[in-house]
């Protein structure tokens, strides 16, 4: 791939330290992006997806949350190289990225805009604390973006109050207050999770659409597959704050290789598939009392003896292919040295 | 908006009008008439009243005709400014409740200005520091506050006053000042004896009001948007000011409703202790000895400040919150 790096994160682990014991919610996760790509994360709730992408904004809770030593979050999108890590999360530096370089859409769009302000003083406000342009100016590039996310009437729209518009109109908001700035890379934190089925194919579409315009990174966080192939070029696949398996959609939903995908995969309906659903059995273990060797294991329908005992490393089946299973030993996969 | 300004006004009017008339039953339940009471009260300090004189009282109030009629009668005074007569002071309402609402509403604002100026902040900066010694140490002093009684403290600052600084701190005034014109001296004299009352009566509220704030801010920076508006990358004190204070203050404003009559008969006793000229300990007199006009037309006051009180924290609470004014 020559695409330009846009965020690189390497051995992130972002522990918790909380009464009932240290809670791993990041444990050791590296992946990159590149410029115009979308990458797909997916896991079951508390696989630590947010987790990643509050950490990668620099806004993990304080202070039960924090990111151990060794972690490092790359952001290639300046002339230098920025560690995110080595900011403190209220500098000055890490503000002017926050929103300008790399922005957030997240999950509610009924709870994420403030109440008490109108649509447009909330893109304004972003877009003068990053832009320094003046208010007029500033309010013409808030109606431009409410016109480019599809809102009609954007010169009426602007001045009206998040309750005054439905849910699809107010994500379609958050998304216009997101890449007012030009972000290079957007975490899109279930996005469309709170939408009926018709506005979320809107919504994926717009993105996309913006995506192609402004050949931004996206991280498009969900626990929805139909969502991952409609959106993703890369899937990157989570599991109790590890990733398990990274690889192209299509070798994602064609070719699985952790059976943790594969269960993923055969648990969402198809239609024409008269196939019985197969569930994963058991929950996600709880984050305080890891089992040992692979997490995935007392729910693995293929565990081996060693699974039970190691932590298996990952293993690449192709250049775009890696999987953190032991299976893929057995199938000949090359042990990633890393 | 006007609209809803203008509904709110009209739908006070037949609430004040109803309070006028249960105020009015409050009036009349003392056993004997007006004019028994005068008469018997001139007759203890050893005055006569003449016929003339009864019969003019007899004609003013409407003594001896049907209820409603001296209701009106009673009534029809108030544009008009006439409340009528204080049998205890033998002086008009209007006179007694003029010299007083002066002093109670500039006690009462600079009370108000006191808990508002010191609760928000603390009970802000409470929250952003939730569980920190700071949260502690004034959720302590808070509680204190509100455990001693108003008297009490009243009547310690009085003696630490004259133990350790030798000056009296009661009353508004000094002695020296005492019904003189106003003048820089009487003013600056008025603030050595102003800070007591309000500190007295201040420290009273102010805990729940920290409370309120601590707890409304806890609840606001747990949402969403608090997130996104830290993801802007705005710096926290925009966060925590422009975002999340502005909604948690929404409680603090629908206050207002109940404050205004507050600031009438609020420290009542320390107004009492300090011996202040306010209208509190006056109404209180008033209902100790069955002084009805003046009792009456005090808590007629009090209702009527309750409902624009109200009206007032309605309209505010319009502005300060778009999701009320569209409703």
């Amino acid at each position: 791939m020559d695409k330009k790096k846009i965020l690189e994160v390497k051995n992130l682990r972002t522990y918790f330290y909380t009464h009932e014991g240290v809670v791993k919610a990041v444990d050791d996760v590296d992946f990159e992006i590149y410029e115009g790509e979308t990458l797909g994360v997916v896991g079951e709730s508390g696989c630590g997806k947010s987790m990643t992408s509050k950490s990668i904004m620099n806004l993990v809770p304080k202070p039960k949350g924090k990111l151990e030593p060794g972690s490092s979050i790359k952001y290639y999108g300046l002339d230098e190289v920025v560690d995110i890590t080595s900011l403190s999360p209220r500098s000055k530096e890490m503000r002017s990225l926050r929103g300008n370089e790399m922005a957030m859409i997240f999950q509610e769009p009924m709870t994420s805009l403030n109440p008490v302000y109108t649509i447009g003083s909330q893109i304004i406000e972003a877009v003068r604390l990053h832009q320094g342009v003046s208010k007029e100016e500033a309010r013409e590039i808030a109606i431009e973006m409410i016109r480019k996310v599809g809102i009609p009437a954007p010169e009426k729209r602007v001045d009206e109050y998040p309750f005054e518009l439905s849910g699809g109109m107010r994500q379609r908001a958050m998304i216009a207050m997101a890449l007012s700035c030009n972000p290079k890379f957007l975490i899109a934190d279930e996005p469309t999770t709170a939408l009926d089925v018709t506005v979320e194919a809107q919504i994926l579409d717009l993105m996309q659409d913006l995506q192609d315009e402004f050949n931004t990174a996206i991280m498009f966080i969900t626990h929805d597959l139909d969502v991952i192939g409609e959106i993703a070029d890369r899937v990157m696949v989570m599991y109790t704050g590890k990733v398990v398996e990274t690889a192209s959609v299509d070798e994602i939903f064609y070719n699985p290789k952790h059976p943790y995908t594969k269960g993923l995969l055969s648990s969402i309906p198809k239609i024409g598939n008269k196939e019985e659903l197969v569930p994963i059995e058991g929950t996600v273990p709880n984050l305080t009392e890891l089992p040992k060797g692979c997490y995935f294991a007392p729910r693995c329908p293929h565990a081996m003896d060693i699974c039970r005992e190691k932590m298996p490393p990952t293993f690449d089946i192709n250049e775009e292919h890696s999987v953190k299973c032991w299976l893929s030993e057995k199938e000949g996969g090359s042990m990633n040295e890393e | 908006m006007l609209n809803y300004i203008i509904r709110r006004c009209l739908m006070a009017i037949p609430l004040l009008i109803a309070i006028s008339i249960v105020t009015f039953i409050v009036i009349k339940l003392p056993p004997g008439s007006y004019l028994e009471t005068y008469i018997a009260e001139q007759q203890r300090l050893g005055g006569e009243v003449t016929q003339d004189r009864v019969e003019a009282i007899k004609q003013r109030y409407g003594l001896g005709q049907p209820t409603y009629v001296q209701y009106f009668k009673w009534i029809s005074g108030f544009p008009r400014g006439d409340f009528g007569m204080s049998f205890k002071a033998q002086q008009p309402v209007a006179k007694i409740i003029k010299e007083r609402i002066g002093f109670t509403i500039l006690l009462s604002l600079a009370t108000v200005l006191f808990t508002w100026s010191l609760a928000v902040p603390i009970g802000i900066y409470s929250a952003v520091r939730q569980y920190s010694v700071f949260d502690y140490v004034f959720t302590f002093i808070g509680f204190i506050g509100v455990a001693i009684p108003n008297f009490l403290l009243a009547l310690f600052l009085m003696f630490i006053g004259v133990k350790f600084f030798g000056a009296d701190l009661s009353g508004l005034f000094s002695m020296e000042y005492m019904g003189e014109p106003w003048s820089f001296g009487k003013f600056i004299d008025m603030l050595k004896h102003l800070w007591v009352p309000v500190v007295v009566v201040g420290t009273g509220g102010m805990a729940g009001l920290i409370r309120i704030m601590r707890g409304q801010m806890l609840d606001e920076l747990r949402k969403a948007y608090v997130q996104t508006a830290r993801a802007k990358g705005l710096s926290e004190y925009i966060v925590i000011v422009k975002h999340v204070a502005r909604i948690a203050i929404n409680p603090f404003v629908s206050t207002i409703g109940w404050m205004l009559p507050g600031l009438i008969s609020g420290g009542t006793l320390a107004g009492i202790v300090l011996g202040l000229p306010t209208l509190g300990p006056k109404l209180l007199d008033a209902l100790k000895t069955q002084d009805m006009y003046l009792a009456g037309t005090i808590m007629m006051l009090l209702s009527s400040l309750t409902i624009i009180g109200t009206l007032i924290s309605d309209i505010l609470l319009a502005i300060v919150d778009p999701r009320i004014r569209y409703e």
